[in-house]
């Protein structure tokens, strides 16, 4: 790879970071909520902690490429541009989620955002993205397919599918780990017999590298730079990122694997908490600013759960619709 | 017209499709630089090009992943898995990706994939080069299942399943691939050219994907079967010495419950027959269709020859295939009943 030049820090694209990380982390929290008050049902898996990896990420990438998501994929959909209203209200199950409702949290869709799904499937969507990819090549599109996947998903056998024919076929994919180091409830030693996921791209000769998934800065740069390689026709590339998520895995999880002091360990390095020290440091920000960063997305999160809890449900009468192709359209 | 046999006839129409519509993609192990195992893309790749007749490595999960993301992205992937047998590592993917992406986006998203891949036994294949595993597939909502008997029905259903909307799986019962078979092993092989549907139009036809078709008519009993089976019963039909009317079902979703039901209303009798194992194999959804539907017209109940339920054997498949004896005994058992 190229040696990674960080863009010079402003004042607008710092808060503009922050920003999408606070958004995530406002509406995650109120998820949290309301599932405990049964207002969201279903499986629920929150981002928290992980939040610097969809912003950095989604700051490099441009609105033609397509991207193929995880189950715990609200950050990647909100830091996409999909619509907190659209999202909150697929998670509540409405006709007006950005799935129709169809598909809850794990099944975040949006053809105009080229979002090709939040996936249940662990290592379900990385083939998907090489196909995505494969037609991009064949089409000849100026765009590749950020595909983002856990550690957990590198046990899979499409894993090692998806970066080989990738690599064979020189397509412009972008493969982007976020290593939380647990799969559920198995820590990555306990899984892995190479913990250290960017070297087993080399396997496949796609060069890869390992970064630090807590710092928003290094993940911009590195997608930046990778997604530079890639349109210029250099074929795939591996980002790991080394993150931690600060909630248990699923609303099912009584995080029986971790220690507590392990999570505190980490929640004192998390990516709002390095970001907001920073711009505080440098002057870019004041207690006040990141106030009224809050109390806005606070509001946005509000009027999305009051515009969820307001929308439609499908009507029990059309759930047959949509299994096989038809004339009408929603 | 021109002679063809399944082969040809397949091969004509992927290059029918490769030639009309610049989306088609044509791709799996073996296809491209080889011409496929059984050669039905023989040529494909040297007259069409590497991007869009593409050799892939032994991965079925990535092929039909692959088919997917390209299907989604505006592309008509058709990929082929090289045995129905091996498609298995593809299950999760044509299940949990391919069958449900246009539901789980209530409309939104679509993949119009076409997965061929040759299935059925007779050809000393052994337990995993032999199977059909067609009502793995019927189970699955959001997909729609194929097989056609002839070449004729091969082209016209396959040209069907690369323009439909929706993912298609396409069985090709690849013991017919050559010739028709009567379930007799040792006869000589006869060619297609014998044939009426060895008679083949060279350009492009479509025959819809959803619609049966009567290939004997008869008054005295009904015959639903698919596939291989179609010529093993009407070999049947002439040792059992019944009028029999013998329904090819060629699509299996969607079914065409009308013509399967107005033949036996019709007959008042009814036999089914598949290779496939018997135990929730697709012919216990024709019987439950046929007893929701028929109940007052049967005169008997119906009977199923199918396979057994057994993995494919090796050394007895004359046995486990279900033969013309074995459904001539079924014809005469249901003309029998009072």
């Amino acid at each position: 790879m190229n040696a990674l030049v960080a863009p010079a820090l402003t004042q607008t694209h710092g808060l503009a970071l922050l920003r999408a990380m606070l958004r995530i982390r406002a509406f995650e929290d109120r998820c949290y909520q309301l599932y405990g008050q049964m207002r969201i049902r279903g499986f629920l898996h929150l981002y928290n902690g992980e939040e610097a990896v969809a912003a950095g990420a989604f700051a490099a990438l441009r609105p033609e490429d397509a991207i193929v998501s995880t189950y715990r994929e609200h950050g990647h959909a909100l830091a996409r541009g999909v619509p907190m209203n659209r999202v909150m209200a697929e998670l509540f199950g409405k006709q007006t989620g950005c799935s129709g409702g169809r598909g809850g949290s794990m099944h975040l869709f949006d053809v105009t955002r080229k979002f090709y799904g939040g996936n249940a499937i662990v290592a379900g969507g990385l083939p998907i993205a090489v196909g995505l990819a494969l037609a991009q090549k064949l089409r000849g599109e100026p765009a590749l397919t950020a595909c983002f996947f856990g550690d957990g998903a590198v046990a899979e056998g499409e894993f090692h599918e998806s970066l080989n024919l990738a690599a064979l076929w020189r397509l412009p994919v972008l493969f982007l780990c976020e290593n939380n180091r647990y799969a559920m409830g198995t820590a990555l030693d306990r899984a892995q017999a190479e913990t250290d996921i960017s070297l087993k791209a080399g396997a496949y000769r796609i060069p890869a590298a390992a970064l630090d998934g807590m710092d928003v800065f290094a993940v911009e740069t590195a997608v930046a730079d990778a997604a530079r390689g890639i349109r210029g026709g250099g074929g795939p590339v591996l980002l790991e990122m080394r993150t931690y998520r600060f909630r248990a895995h699923s609303m099912f999880d009584p995080q029986l694997y971790r220690d507590r002091a392990e999570v505190e360990q980490w929640r004192k390095k998390g990516p709002l908490i390095t970001l907001t020290t920073r711009l505080k440091a440098l002057g870019l920000m004041s207690e006040e600013d990141y106030q009224r960063l809050e109390r806005e997305c606070n509001a946005e999160v509000d009027a999305a759960v009051a515009f969820a809890e307001r929308s439609p449900w499908e009507p029990v009468s059309s759930l047959e619709r949509f299994v096989y192709a038809e004339r009408h359209r929603r | 017209m021109a002679q063809m046999n399944m082969v040809q006839a397949i091969n004509s129409a992927l290059d029918v499709m490769l030639g009309r519509d610049p989306r088609v993609v044509v791709f799996g192990e073996d296809v491209g630089y080889f011409g496929g195992v059984f050669r039905c893309t023989d040529g494909l790749q040297r007259k069409y090009g590497e991007h869009r007749v593409l050799d892939t490595p032994i991965a079925e999960g990535g092929i039909v992943a692959a088919a997917i993301g390209m299907g989604v992205n505006g592309l008509r992937p058709v990929a082929e898995i090289q045995f129905a047998d091996y498609i298995y590592p593809a299950f999760d993917q044509i299940v949990s990706e391919l069958a449900r992406l246009r539901y789980r986006t209530a409309g939104d998203y679509s993949a119009p994939v076409t997965i061929r891949t040759p299935c059925g036994g007779g050809i000393r294949g052994g337990q995993t080069h032999s199977q059909s595993p067609e009502g793995v597939f019927t189970h699955v909502c959001g997909i729609k299942v194929v097989m056609p008997s002839n070449p004729y029905d091969a082209k016209g259903l396959l040209i069907s399943s690369i323009e439909d909307e929706d993912p298609v799986v396409f069985f090709e019962p690849k013991r017919i691939y050559n010739g028709p078979f009567d379930g007799d092993p040792h006869k000589p092989a006869v060619p297609w050219s014998t044939h009426p549907k060895g008679e083949v139009p060279e350009g492009h036809y479509a025959i819809p994907i959803g619609k049966a078709e009567i290939v004997r008519p008869g008054k005295d009993v009904t015959i639903l079967t698919y596939g291989t089976m179609v010529h093993v019963a009407e070999a049947a039909v002439q040792l059992a010495g019944v009028d029999a009317e013998i329904v090819d079902v060629r699509t299996m979703v969607p079914l065409d419950v009308d013509t399967l039901c107005t033949s036996v209303c019709k007959t008042g009798r009814c036999v089914i027959a598949h290779e496939a194992t018997r135990f929730s194999g697709f012919g216990a959804e024709l019987s439950a269709t046929v007893q929701e539907e028929c109940f007052w017209h049967l005169e008997a109940p119906i009977q199923r020859v199918t396979g057994w339920d057994t993995p494919y054997p090796h050394a007895f498949e004359w046995d486990y295939f279900p033969g013309p004896a074995r459904i001539a005994a079924a014809l005469r058992g249901v003309m029998e009943a009072r």
